[in-house]
């Protein structure tokens, strides 16, 4: 039998694709679905499972796309993933499942992310009625392990990102009574202000969240704890656990002269005007964001790729990543770096900033940057830049974006007194559980971690339902 | 959706709302502010809390018309609702017994720093009150803040009420009256940024100490998008969060000036696609 190759993701072409918002990835056709998850060989013991933060029974969801039965697959899937067609979209699946998955060893391993979006979209369209009953807990909701003894309880989850987000949703599954605390006015997280709609459309973060709902969870939006409640007072209304899954959302900048100069934007600002607050829309939306010709974006995580693709979007003629280290240490997902390269951004590698300079308006308008070299591993284990002597030159720009990364955001730990924080001002936890030092309160995520994947962060949600369960159980 | 109880235009281009927001009532206190968004489409904009009723369940906005979502918002009427407040954000102005304080207000501002004297008068201070507007219509709380004061003073800029001239003229006769002794043990002042800074030119060199509420652009309103950042004393401060009031002597003015205006071409074009839409 001829074997079958890797099933390619069509895509927007780049050159149309710059010009707009709309998904990149355009997502596979039922044939190919099915070709690419007969390519999974269904071993008995599976390995792609063991990289799986949630712990999706991988090859069972494949093998029912295999044989076509797709409300099968969709089923297997959500038992475990709260929120497949966002997973399926911006998991690192290279670093996770597929990597370990057998097939590659001698060629490409199955296309587990693309399978994983399959199936959610497939179900999106077709089968909404496989929504459980809205706001019950108690009737025929589908995968409720509800214990009598558990029934009524109530949690709060301070955070409506993945984190928060999949730990209601298995809560709920549990028979837990959850309340979601959100400071925005839309529940989702770095998921609706942080990931752009090219990548992940909004539409879908929404459906993702209304089938949590219809497991029970109820969401407050506009609600920041620890200005408008505190912990203390939660427990005081009758929650018994709080799962505090705030992110990392807390810029960090470079240090360095001028940079507060106008249109110098931290990515969370620049992606939160463009996402959250559709400033790519404006002005039929209120809230603007200024693109000029000459956008350099600083950093080279997903957050970096992000930006710049974003500022080609929005009608920069120039979009520069600048990166200290070389290609080899930038963090992006591969396909986010060869997203923006097919999209025209530029690198400059080996490369720091050491001031910005602005005109008399305060615009900025030239970054000095020096080259670097590689010199000995650091305690990243990646290669240390060191500058060259000698080396500065400048960059013409009017438009900056910082994205070199984020610390959690000190507001809510800071307001529950004797809550162990970190040196990065991450909440400590114990890794398995999430449990932090004050019995009953429990954390995840960003927060817990600093910044790092969406997937991360569900996992973390997901084991500290479960220790949240053992925990409220063994008060009763 | 929080409903609107009561609207009303008590000086040109300032509306108040009494809004009903229980929870925010509860445990909103001076200095702080909440962060609107009016409709499905609107921008995120941060306003100072005025007032409060705990038992009504209300809070009291002061609202000055300038951009697309303050000139739309005076349009709203009693029983009309904004889509979305949170708050309170920011940290509470910090309240004990001084001795005299003078209270310097300007504008719009005046609405931001009654809860404030108004606090400090109730643990004990004394209170010197000066209050500016551009001319007798455009004088707000007038009544309110007299009430709370030991000593009262209004100007308005083109003298068409009281006293012709800037709240920086009363501060400076004041502390020509008073020599060898400070005029006042704290100063706080708010406003429109150009008055701030004055005010704080002038109290610095009399080493008054001065409080200003800073009010830069702000999206998240949790120091989640920084675009609130101020240098204060050669350091970045989140106005959010860290905010709003900092040590007046302490902030680098120019750079906030800037960074108020780096959207001013965006809000004008906001502002007429309002106006088209509604002609």
């Amino acid at each position: 039998m001829e074997k079958i190759p890797r099933q390619k993701m069509p895509v927007q072409n780049p050159q149309e694709r710059v010009k707009n918002f709309s998904s990149v990835a355009l997502g596979y056709s039922e044939e190919q679905a099915i070709l690419e998850a007969k390519r999974c060989i269904q071993c008995k013991n599976p390995t792609c499972v063991k990289g799986c933060p949630v712990e999706i029974n991988i090859p069972g969801f494949i093998k029912e796309i295999a044989n076509k039965n797709f409300t099968a697959a969709a089923k297997i899937l959500k038992d475990k993933n709260n929120l497949p067609a966002v997973c399926g979209r911006v998991c690192p699946q290279e670093t996770q499942c597929e990597i370990k998955c057998v097939l590659s060893k001698k060629s490409d391993p199955v296309a587990i992310g693309r399978l994983e979006r399959f199936i959610a979209d497939w179900e999106r369209k077709n089968s909404p009625m496989s929504l459980p009953a809205k706001d019950s807990v108690e009737g025929d909701v589908p995968n409720l392990k509800s214990e009598i003894l558990n029934l009524r309880s109530k949690v709060a989850i301070l955070g409506s990102g993945p984190a928060g987000l999949t730990c209601a949703a298995d809560l709920a599954k549990l028979g837990y009574e959850v309340t979601i605390f959100e400071s925005l006015h839309t529940p989702g997280g770095v998921l609706m202000y942080g990931i752009p709609e090219f990548r992940l459309p909004k539409d879908i973060v929404h459906h993702e969240i209304d089938y949590i709902k219809s497991l029970g969870v109820k969401i407050k939006t506009n609600m920041l704890v620890g200005k408008i409640k505190t912990v203390k007072e939660l427990f005081d209304e009758g929650y018994k656990a709080i799962f505090i899954g705030t992110g990392a959302g807390l810029p960090q900048f470079l240090g360095i002269p001028g940079e507060n100069l106008n249109k110098i934007y931290s990515a969370n600002e620049f992606l939160t005007r463009v996402n959250l607050m559709k400033a790519y829309k404006f002005p039929e939306y209120d809230t603007p964001v200024n693109i000029g010709k000459r956008v350099a974006v600083f950093g080279a995580g997903n957050v970096a790729m992000d930006s710049a693709r974003v500022s080609l979007r929005l009608g920069a003629e120039e979009v520069f990543i600048v990166y200290r280290r070389s290609e080899k240490e930038m963090p992006a997902r591969l396909e986010e770096i060869e997203n923006a390269k097919e999209e025209g951004v530029k690198f400059h590698l080996l490369t720091a900033p050491i001031k910005f300079i602005g005109d008399e308006n305060n615009n900025v308008i030239k970054v000095e940057c020096l080259k670097m070299e590689l010199g000995e591993p650091d305690a990243s284990g990646r290669r240390r830049p060191v500058p060259i002597k000698g080396s500065e030159f400048t960059i013409d720009v009017d438009t900056v974006v910082i994205a070199i990364g984020q610390t959690p955001n000190p507001l809510l730990p800071k307001t529950i007194s004797d809550l162990k924080i970190g040196k990065h001002g991450n909440i400590i936890v114990d890794e398995v559980t999430g449990a932090t030092n004050i019995p009953g309160i429990y954390a995840g995520g960003d927060i817990a971690t600093g910044a790092a994947t969406v997937i991360d962060a569900m996992g973390a949600g997901k084991r500290a339902a479960r220790a949240i369960d053992e925990y409220v159980k063994s008060k009763k | 959706m929080f409903k609107i109880i009561e609207k009303s235009t008590p000086s040109i281009k300032v509306n108040k709302f009494v809004i009903e927001a229980p929870e925010i009532a509860k445990k909103v206190l001076p200095g702080q502010f909440v962060i609107l968004r009016l409709d499905e489409k609107g921008e995120r904009i941060p306003i100072t809390v005025a007032d409060k009723d705990i038992e009504k369940g209300t809070i009291t906005l002061f609202i000055q018309e300038v951009g697309k979502t303050t000139t739309k918002m005076g349009t709203l009427k009693n029983g009309d609702s904004i889509l979305d407040i949170v708050g309170p954000l920011g940290v509470p102005s910090h309240i004990e017994n001084f001795g005299t304080v003078l209270c310097i207000a300007g504008g719009v501002g005046v609405a931001v720093i009654y809860p404030i004297a108004k606090a400090l008068k109730e643990k004990g201070n004394k209170i010197i009150s000066i209050l500016g507007a551009r001319s007798k219509d455009f004088m707000i709380l007038e009544n309110e803040i007299k009430k709370i004061s030991d000593e009262f003073y209004i100007t308005t800029d083109d003298g068409s009420y009281v006293q012709k001239g800037f709240v920086s003229d009363v501060l400076k006769k004041l502390i020509a009256q008073s020599p060898g002794k400070p005029v006042a043990d704290i100063v706080y002042a708010i406003g429109p940024v150009p008055m701030m800074r004055v005010i704080s030119d002038i109290t610095k060199q009399h080493n008054l100490k001065t409080i200003v509420s800073l009010n830069p652009i702000m999206v998240d309103g949790t120091g989640m998008c920084g675009a609130c950042r101020v240098s204060v004393g050669g350091v970045t401060k989140f106005a959010c969060v860290e905010g709003p009031d900092f040590d007046g002597h302490l902030v680098n003015w120019a750079e906030l000036v800037n960074r108020l205006c780096v959207f001013k071409t965006k809000e004008k074009e906001s502002l007429d696609h309002h106006c088209k839409l509604d002609k």
